[in-house]
């Protein structure tokens, strides 16, 4: 075991000698003319469902799905997400009717071999704002909107070394709500001088893949009317619908965490009794 | 089946019938109850076992995936979400899966390391190697097909890249492309083959694996020794001794996997496999997963012509080659020790190639530009010369620490060492 275990040392050092050339030759840029993106890394906000005994607050969710329904909701679909689903949200039936009747839905054909529209039922998706993705495109100057049911899954700035290393043992896995919270909070940064900013693009140094993107800023103070009193502004908006998208990227993540505790804890046990028996067992041979 | 004659004795009328007619229960017995094994294998040669655990777990729960699974570019996106959405446990059973691809190649990378380490491959087991590395072959295809599946923008731009590759040989290469892809470019007929091909690819590795561990039982195992069995002391019974120690090791794993599986499924997976395909619109960087990267590396590291082979054909040859080569290592490898704890220079140069393949697969996941090139070319040297140069010539060269007369002599002298173990004896 020593000797693996010198043998470990060697392999960590000669690692980390090279992680550390290469490093120094990442660095080197200019402010005005960044080549890496995004330029400012995403904040880490405090979310209520990370960690091993993490939530959703259903609150939260619900403040969440208000935005997104009254401002994402214009340019960017959910289409992965039906209404039945939002009882996760804490909704009840009659709720989530109510809400699912809300939306008008493409049906048919009927008899007469005609299409038609009908009031959402829960088993329905959320409609897209678009007819289609060259409709959205055309709309919004050749750029489609992405749909955002998992926009929280597929958005992850980068961790670098060594950071992804920390993160497993930290459990961090909130790089989607912590990216979109960063961008929709962003855009109140000035560029810095002498950086050319496209027309029609709005500058954001936490945009993933650019220093400005085609979507203008959706939110400001006082928007969207909450009804629990909390704060209207800016911050809690992007709080609240980015905490929404990973539900709706993630609808089982409290129950995946709730199972993993059980199964950690079984194995756990289980390898302790196992490990038990082993020394038992062993215990009459040199080995 | 290891040459030894069967202690089995059928002890019903009924095991008596079943043994005169298809001993079955006596093959069992003979290779997994009172099969010799060494006394001194360290928790490294558990993982044969645990790799075992993890195909059986691949394929049950791909074969859960598969009915809930459609493989058509138009719906396959959507309908791996549905699992992930709708089917009762269907994220836990896609999460394992996932996940699960990871784990075993985290397995294999050990269950290579050890192999390396203790000169595993020496004669006379070439051939036990040799069907590990088919194994290791197969589960490579297996799993590069198993990650076009989903449909997502990695899936789609990972394919188009790595079918790619074969365009680079001459004469037959964009006939054996088009053969992969069904078509010219990645398409509905990809991904309708791939599926078949994911499906069928896991019970070929199991027939490999059947003759891998009949190899073995062959020729027996190593040990940290490298000294063969020479007597009854130097071994113990495969049940309960290693049955035991195996099961133990396995649970330590499964905590790990399900770490992951539960706290941080996506950690492995790229953000971009969550965007549906779009051949219209290349990711910014592509990589393959992890288990990939060393590869992916070499592949890279070639930009320069050597003679008639441009730098295309170049990568996709040291790629193949970085593979190819493990195949040759009991004829590389010109040692008459076979341990690597008798051989403090292949010690060192051993840990060097760990990190060496640690450092290509960083190096892997970078771009493929500046300073990141040349440290690709110094490490693909060494991954190379690793195998040609230092295998053959240290083992001519090296002076070997003394070997112990016997297992029973090296585990006995080891405790001599600590009285306290030695003690419980």
């Amino acid at each position: 075991m020593k000797r693996i275990l010198k043998g470990l040392a060697v392999l960590s050092v000669a690692t980390v000698c090279a992680f550390g050339a290469s490093a120094a030759e990442e660095a080197g840029h200019s402010a005005a003319e960044p080549t890496h993106f995004p330029i400012f890394k995403p904040h880490h906000e405090s979310w209520s469902f990370a960690g091993p005994f993490g939530k959703y607050d259903l609150a939260q969710l619900q403040r969440g799905l208000k935005v997104y329904r009254e401002v994402c909701a214009a340019c960017h679909g959910l289409n992965l997400v039906s209404f039945r689903t939002l009882e996760g949200l804490g909704y009840s039936d009659a709720q989530v009717k109510a809400i699912a009747a809300q939306y008008e839905v493409q049906d048919g054909p009927n008899a007469d071999g005609e299409m038609f529209n009908r009031p959402g039922i829960p088993s329905d998706y959320f409609p897209s704002p678009y007819p289609n993705t060259e409709a959205a495109a055309a709309a919004n100057n050749g750029a489609a909107p992405p749909d955002l049911s998992l926009i929280a899954k597929a958005r992850g700035v980068e961790r670098g070394f060594p950071t992804f290393i920390f993160d497993i043992f930290t459990q961090y896995a909130e790089s989607g709500p912590d990216y979109l919270y960063s961008l929709l909070t962003g855009y109140d940064q000035q560029p810095p001088e002498g950086m050319q900013i496209p027309e029609g693009t709005h500058y954001n140094p936490y945009f993933i893949a650019g220093k400005s993107l085609a979507m203008p800023p959706p939110l400001s103070d006082g928007q969207v009317t909450y009804d629990d009193g909390s704060p209207e502004t800016v911050k809690q908006y992007s709080h609240d619908v980015a905490a929404f998208l990973m539900w709706a990227a993630e609808p089982h993540m409290t129950a995946r965490k709730q199972t993993g505790f059980s199964v950690l804890a079984f194995l756990i046990l289980f390898g302790a009794l196992v490990y038990i028996t082993k020394r038992k067992v062993w215990s009459e041979v040199t080995h | 089946m290891s040459g030894g004659h069967s202690t089995y004795t059928p002890k019903s009328g009924i095991g008596k019938w079943i043994d005169a007619r298809m001993p079955l229960p006596r093959l069992v017995y003979d290779s997994f109850v009172a099969y010799p094994v060494p006394r001194n294998l360290n928790y490294a040669y558990t993982f044969g076992g645990i790799l075992s655990l993890m195909l059986i777990a691949q394929i049950l729960t791909g074969v859960v995936l598969a009915m809930h699974y459609v493989s058509d570019t138009s719906l396959a996106f959507v309908s791996v979400e549905k699992i992930m959405r709708d089917v009762n446990s269907g994220w836990l059973l896609r999460y394992m899966h996932a996940n699960g691809a990871s784990f075993f190649f985290i397995a294999v990378y050990i269950h290579i390391m050890r192999g390396l380490y203790y000169g595993s491959y020496k004669a006379p087991r070439e051939l036990l190697w040799i069907l590990g590395c088919i194994i290791y072959l197969l589960m490579m295809a297996t799993a590069f097909m198993g990650y076009v599946l989903p449909w997502g923008q990695m899936s789609f731009w990972g394919a188009t890249v790595i079918t790619g590759f074969f365009t680079a040989i001459p004469l037959v290469g964009e006939w054996i492309q088009q053969l992969l892809l069904g078509g010219f470019a990645v398409d509905n007929p990809t991904l309708n083959r791939f599926f078949a091909l994911h499906y069928l690819l896991p019970f070929m590795i199991a027939g490999v694996v059947v003759l891998h561990v009949w190899a073995l039982h062959v020729t027996g195992q190593t040990n940290p020794t490298g000294i063969e069995v020479k007597a009854k002391t130097d071994t113990v019974a495969f049940t309960p001794y290693a049955t035991i120690k195996d099961a133990f090791a396995m649970i330590v794993f499964l905590a790990v996997f399900a770490y992951f599986i539960f706290y941080m499924p996506n950690y492995l997976g790229h953000p971009d496999n969550y965007i549906e395909a779009n051949p219209l619109k290349t990711p910014a960087h592509i990589v393959p997963e992890w288990y990939f990267l060393p590869f992916y590396a070499i592949l890279r590291a070639i930009t320069f012509n050597i003679g008639p082979i441009d730098s295309k054909l170049g990568g996709v040859l040291a790629m193949f080659g970085s593979i190819a080569v493990l195949f040759f290592v009991p004829w590389l490898d010109t040692s008459r020790v076979r341990s690597a704890v008798y051989r403090p220079w292949y010690k060192l140069f051993f840990w060097l190639f760990v990190a060496d393949a640690i450092f290509l697969g960083w190096l892997g996941s970078r771009p493929a530009e500046g300073a990141y090139v040349a440290m690709a070319q110094v490490a693909t040297l060494y991954y190379f010369a690793f195998f040609i140069v230092i295998m053959p010539v240290l083992g001519l060269i090296e002076t070997p620490r003394r070997l112990p007369n016997s297992i029973t002599e090296a585990v006995l002298s080891k405790n001599k060492a600590h009285p306290a173990v030695a003690a419980k004896v």
